[in-house]
């Protein structure tokens, strides 16, 4: 037993860290570093430059035009890019669709859409919720019928994270009422310029614009663009949800946060010292770093059992509870070093488009949005209730 | 709107004060702040001595032979029990038989019983918890069958407080098994020295005996001491529960537990200084008492509505819930102030106190741990938070 | 990277799993630990028999050159089944101190007969004033001629009562709460001047106050150089932390087992309780606090012996802080599910909640380990 990276895996993880640092662009990594929002072009600028370099798609083996990468490996450039600034990004074509088609997909979906996914040419959303589908997905009611050889679909999709910077969509949709609600499911690619396609920006309480909601009337998908059959929707969903729970992704988040509550704490003063030197703020940071370090042992623990190809199973839900708990926290304790300044807010600034002076340091100025924003971790992508359910069921038998 | 108690309230208060300064026997004070256990003559002996006054039955209206105080007039007196450390009274008579017999019972149970009530020299307890019973208590099986003029009742009773001081104990029966179960449950008073019945002790975590199992064999018990008709038990028992117990000595206990906590603090060292001059202790404890406060502020709110007729509804059971905590949390923080010196046990200590043996340690620390453990009952016991959660969600949220 | 045991890691844990399986039924337990010793004397033969008491010492001193792990994966099992037997005082603590602090003559001496199992030891570290502050030594020693001469009081000794050999921190020099000027030394349980008030502990161990009235030991006695015997001390506590996060480990993964269990078999309201679903996402959380309890004592196992002082600090404290959060919420979620039984000195659940209560009085509970983390991090 020992918790040490190899001197192979170290080197790789240096040689990601030299080409993030050469290579990310010096707005977007300070737009990222201030936490303000990213424009469609700058998202798509830096995904096209490592989709260039081949690591827009950590998770793909070789074989699918993928680097190939070890898990350690995989663990190492995700940690080295984040540490190094790059932007938290929804890889929903590398993470999801990829993979959905390298499973389900005709040859000749694979060949129209895998290239433009390995090099992020072509940007992709997630369809799923809807206003009355949330934690019940399967009670989704956009309908797809079927007319010739062209599905008509019309409904609607609600929080779909970068739907407005995104080329194209991978939906579940509704194909048949008749039988049990999971199997009238569908899955379909949809073009998001396609005529009937009209996306509704939403707001989230923290001034940003990072979800929609896209109205669907009388769009006409080929049906070339379903994957698998009619009423495989379900089915395919549920082997994403094996693959989505990269959680792996924030426990990096969390470290370079850290680093940032640090920051600030050495630059915040209390009683005439610093912020870092206050007993009780330096309690609660040893006790959110201790968590940290915890979820790290386990998520290391957990690849380390990916690495010797054991069944990780229920472990991925407690990640993505205790992660996103830690990620929560950070953001509230930044909120907190802040005092008065984490109550000015211009949304221009936030959004990118303000040219007026910051108010007290610029780096407060993001503390409590990202605080706000931070409270969607335990409600985008499965609850945390939802998540518990499942740990009940699956892990406990209950 | 006042905090502030009447003139004529402040009177009484001192009057409280005074009389338990004089008259609480000081070994029973000793003991009680010892934590060291009760035996049944501790009890009756407080409590007669309550009853002499005339301050037993508290709750009851003067012409039931109680002193008939006003909401708030409870309320001190609950408050400055607690704050002189007298024990608590073993309240199954006054807060429980009492009112139902007041209430539900012929005018041969209350000559029989009511006096032995007032004066503390009956004792009871309260049987309704059975092992297949507990939050859902409709589920109780205890049989009680008719035989002529008596009920002959067999099986078991648990987690009975004090059943092992108790001459009479108030049980909830099963008399008929056929319809809904809330309306086969009876209530019947039982001799606890009649023929068949036994009393198993069962020892706490925490190492002192507290409660009871109860094995019924062929118990005659007359219809006489029957309560009500058969099926009017569970009707009986939800009527008791609106009786719902003021928070009075809840907060004046807590109030206690954390003065003697500071005590504790400032006696136990820490880095060459007083543990209280630890600024992670003191943060710890300056949170347990702004939440304190917020309850006894809420307490307060309760007393002033209950005091002018307003009704008093969930804020009661948030009170009580918080209560639960909150004393399971001092008891926690009282126990980490003793460091390596919660781990000696010496269960002749708990239960009798030091006497003339040197204490380890000091003499307050051995029963921090112990007491801590027994706290986790506060959670439990008369209606777990759980379930006291759901209630407040059904009645008061409408959910 | 590597979380797996090694094949005789698993051989040996195989073992003592099935020890515990045979010896320490709660029944068991519960007769053993009411008994005036506490332990059984034929255990302690077996453990040696089966090598564990040698298992952490180097082979040219008499033992199996075993490392943290080793111990890790014996004190998870025992603490399923809640061991009884003097390992931790007499192996962890005071073997720990040998290794850590001793004289290559007191190791080759002693760690034999500790192996053989003819040796039981236990540290005093604790003073009445000292909480768990290890430098807050006020016994002292005083030098003698070539002898030196020690007076004050251990606290809590874990193990006391039937140790043959002590080994306690005393101040040979420097000032209150100094680190420098601690020494260690070796004292015989029966020398003069030495006595013990054993008692039992609270989770059903045993334990002692030792007072020291001017006992007189020799030069050989003295553990390393005078007044440098602190950090052989804490980093023996720091191996003690390792070792009781694994007994913790293995004491709430225990309490979830039976808890899990009771939860689906226990019925009211006409269903088994583990169908509501406050206590299923109750249940999740004392499952989740338990892994995280696990990685985290893996974590130290595996960092303890890091030679960097810092680092290992930095785990011991961790872990420690990790073991109190978690051994927390987990006893007292045990103790609230299963209700009215759960409260009951008849049932074992109480058991171990109090272990797992009295693992965080031990070495620094949770308070004072995230200050300290703070402090190294
Ligand atoms: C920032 C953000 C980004 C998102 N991005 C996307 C996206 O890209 N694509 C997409 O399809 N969706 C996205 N979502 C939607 C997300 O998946 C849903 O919000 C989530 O599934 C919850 O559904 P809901 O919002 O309808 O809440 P509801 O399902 O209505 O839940 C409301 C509350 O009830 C609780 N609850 C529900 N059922 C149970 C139960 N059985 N037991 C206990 N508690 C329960 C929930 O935990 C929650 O607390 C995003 C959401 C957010 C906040
Ligand atoms: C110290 C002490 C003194 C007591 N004194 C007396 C006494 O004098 N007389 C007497 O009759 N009884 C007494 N009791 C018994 C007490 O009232 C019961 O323990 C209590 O009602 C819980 O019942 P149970 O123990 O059977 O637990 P269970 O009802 O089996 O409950 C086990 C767990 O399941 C939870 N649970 C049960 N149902 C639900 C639900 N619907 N939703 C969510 N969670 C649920 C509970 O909250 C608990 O956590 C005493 C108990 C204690 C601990
Ligand atoms: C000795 C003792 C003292 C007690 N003292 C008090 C007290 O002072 N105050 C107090 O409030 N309670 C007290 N109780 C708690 C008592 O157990 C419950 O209040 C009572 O059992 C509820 O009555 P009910 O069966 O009519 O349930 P309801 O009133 O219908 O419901 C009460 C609870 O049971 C749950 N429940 C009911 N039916 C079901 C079902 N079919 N499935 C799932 N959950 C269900 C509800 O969610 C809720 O938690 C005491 C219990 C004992 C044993």
């Amino acid at each position: 037993m020992h918790m040490n990276f190899s001197a192979d895996e170290l080197a790789f993880e240096q040689k990601v860290a030299a080409f993030v640092s050469e290579n990310l662009p010096a707005d977007i990594k300070d737009k990222v570093d201030r936490g303000i929002e990213l424009t469609r072009e700058e998202v798509r600028r830096w995904m096209e430059i490592l989709g260039q370099k081949g690591w827009a798609a950590t998770n793909w083996d070789k074989k699918d035009g993928g680097p190939g990468f070890t898990i350690a490996e995989k663990f190492l450039a995700e940690d080295a890019i984040f540490m190094n600034g790059a932007p938290k990004m929804v890889h929903f074509g590398t993470r999801m669709v990829g993979p959905v088609l390298l499973a389900f997909g005709t040859d000749a979906q694979k060949a129209k859409y895998v290239p433009k996914i390995l090099t992020s040419e072509e940007v992709w959303c997630q369809g799923y919720s809807e206003p009355q589908a949330g934690s019940d997905l399967a009670q989704l009611q956009c309908s797809a019928e079927l007319d010739g050889d062209e599905y008509v679909v019309n409904g609607t999709k609600i929080w779909t994270t970068s739907a407005h910077c995104a080329d194209r969509m991978f939906a579940l949709v509704r194909t048949s009422k008749e039988a049990r609600k999971q199997e009238g499911i569908t899955c379909l690619l949809i073009d998001l310029k396609a005529p009937g396609v009209e996306i509704r920006p939403i707001i989230t309480l923290d001034g940003k614009h990072v979800f929609n909601q896209e109205f669907f009337d009388n769009v006409r998908v080929p049906v070339s663009d379903r994957i698998g059959e009619e009423g495989d929707g379900w089915k395919i969903a549920k082997f994403l949800l094996g693959h989505e729970r990269s959680n792996a992704t924030y426990v990096s988040m969390n470290k370079r946060n850290l680093r940032k509550l640090k920051e600030i704490m050495a630059d915040q003063r209390a009683d005439g010292e610093r912020l870092a030197d206050d007993p009780g703020f330096v309690r609660k940071l040893a006790d959110l770093e201790q968590d940290m370090l915890a979820t790290t042992t386990m998520a290391m623990r957990q690849l380390a059992a990916a690495s010797a190809d054991k069944p990780v199973g229920a472990e991925a839900s407690i990640m993505k509870l205790r992660v996103m708990d830690a990620y929560k926290q950070c953001h509230e304790l930044m909120m907190e070093a802040g005092a008065y300044y984490a109550q000015p807010f211009e949304r221009g600034h936030i959004r990118g488009e303000a040219n007026t002076e910051w108010v007290g340091p610029d780096y407060l100025y993001r503390m409590s949005p990202d605080y706000f924003e931070s409270r969607a971790m335990s409600i985008a992508g499965g609850s945390h209730e939802i998540q518990k359910d499942i740990l009940a069921k699956r892990a406990l038998g209950l | 709107m006042d905090m502030t108690f009447t003139p004529a309230e402040q009177a009484f208060r001192r009057e409280v004060q005074a009389f338990v300064a004089e008259n609480l026997p000081a070994p029973i004070a000793r003991k009680v702040a010892d934590g060291v256990e009760m035996t049944r003559d501790d009890m009756s002996t407080w409590m007669q001595i309550l009853a002499k006054q005339g301050w037993l039955a508290t709750n009851w209206e003067q012409k039931d032979g109680g002193p008939g105080w006003s909401t708030a007039q409870k309320h001190i007196f609950e408050e400055e029990c607690a704050a002189a450390g007298a024990p608590d009274i073993i309240p199954f008579g006054t807060r429980m038989v009492g009112p139902v017999l007041l209430a539900f019972g012929t005018p041969e149970q209350k000559a029989k019983y009511l006096p032995g009530i007032v004066s503390g020299e009956m004792l009871w307890c309260q049987g309704y918890s059975e092992p297949g019973a507990g939050s859902d208590l409709a589920q109780l099986q205890l049989s009680a069958k008719l035989d002529g003029d008596e009920y002959v009742v067999n099986g078991t009773k648990i987690w009975t407080t004090q059943a092992h001081m108790a001459d009479m104990i108030f049980v909830l029966a099963r008399t008929d098994n056929s319809g809904r179960k809330q309306d086969g449950v009876t209530c019947l008073l039982i001799d606890m020295k009649a023929p068949g019945v036994t009393v198993r002790p069962i020892i706490t975590i925490d190492g002192r005996h507290r409660f009871n199992q109860e094995f019924f064999d062929d118990v005659r018990v007359p219809v006489a001491d029957r309560v009500g008709e058969a099926g009017d038990g569970w009707r009986i028992a939800k009527y008791l529960l609106g009786h719902e117990r003021s928070n009075a000595a809840g907060v004046a206990g807590a109030v206690r537990m954390l003065k003697k906590l500071r005590a504790i603090a400032k006696a136990e060292r820490a880095e060459g200084e007083t543990l209280m001059q630890d600024q992670d202790f003191r943060r710890t404890l300056a949170d347990v008492e702004t939440r304190l406060e917020v309850l006894r502020m809420t307490a307060m709110r309760n007393l002033a509505r209950a005091s002018a007729d307003k009704p008093v509804g969930a804020e009661a059971s948030v009170v009580k819930l918080g209560m639960a905590e909150i004393r399971k949390d001092i008891s926690e923080l009282s126990m980490q102030a003793g460091a390596y010196y919660a781990n000696p046990f010496d269960p002749k200590a708990i239960r009798e106190g030091w006497g003339n043996q040197q204490p380890i340690g000091a003499d307050y620390i051995f029963k921090l741990a112990p007491d801590y453990f027994e706290m986790r009952a506060r959670s439990i016991a008369g209606g777990s938070n759980e379930i006291q959660k759901n209630i407040i969600a059904k009645r008061t949220l409408g959910l | 990277m590597d979380f797996e045991l090694s094949e005789d890691q698993v051989l040996l844990q195989e073992s003592v799993t099935r020890f515990v399986a045979d010896n320490y039924s709660f029944e068991q337990r519960r007769k053993l630990v009411d008994t005036d010793q506490g332990y059984s004397d034929k255990q302690w033969s077996q453990f040696a028999e089966l090598g564990w008491l040698g298992m952490p010492f180097a082979e040219d001193v008499g033992g199996y050159g075993g490392t943290p792990v080793e111990t890790m994966v014996v004190l998870e099992e025992f603490g399923k089944g809640l061991v009884a037997e003097p390992y931790i005082s007499t192996i962890v603590l005071g073997g720990g101190a040998l290794v850590h602090g001793g004289t290559a003559a007191q190791q080759q001496e002693l760690i034999p007969q500790v192996a053989e199992g003819n040796l039981k030891l236990a540290l005093g570290f604790a003073e009445r004033q000292s909480r768990y502050n290890l430098a807050d030594v006020q016994t002292k020693a005083e030098k003698s001629g070539v002898d030196y001469v020690l007076s004050g009081m251990k606290s809590v000794v874990f193990g006391a009562p039937t140790a043959n050999k002590f080994i306690v921190s005393a101040r040979t020099g420097g000032a209150a709460r100094d680190e420098g000027g601690i020494s260690l030394f070796l004292v015989d349980a029966d020398a003069s001047g030495v006595s013990v008030r054993g008692y039992p502990t609270v989770d059903g161990m045993r334990a002692g106050e030792v007072t020291l009235d001017g006992v007189k030991v020799g030069a050989d006695a003295l553990m390393g150089a005078e007044g440098e015997g602190f950090g052989a001390l804490e980093t023996t506590i720091d191996y003690a932390i390792a070792a009781t996060a694994a007994e913790a480990v293995g004491a709430m993964s225990a309490l979830n087992d039976m808890t899990l269990e009771y939860i689906k078999t226990r019925e009211q309201f006409g269903q088994p309780i583990g169908k509501f679903q406050v206590l299923q996402h109750r249940m999740v959380d004392m499952f989740i606090a338990h892994e995280e309890a696990k990685s985290m004592a893996m974590m130290a196992a595996m960092r303890i012996d890091d030679e960097d002082p810092n680092e290992r600090r930095k785990a011991a404290s961790a872990t420690k802080v990790q073991i109190a959060k978690s051994a927390r919420f987990v006893g007292q979620q045990a103790i609230q599910l299963h209700g009215g039984i759960g409260m009951t000195d008849e049932y074992a659940a109480g058991h171990y909640f109090k272990r797992l209560t009295m693992i965080d009085r031990s070495y620094g509970d949770g308070d004072y380990h995230l200050a300290r983390f703070g402090a190294v991090s």
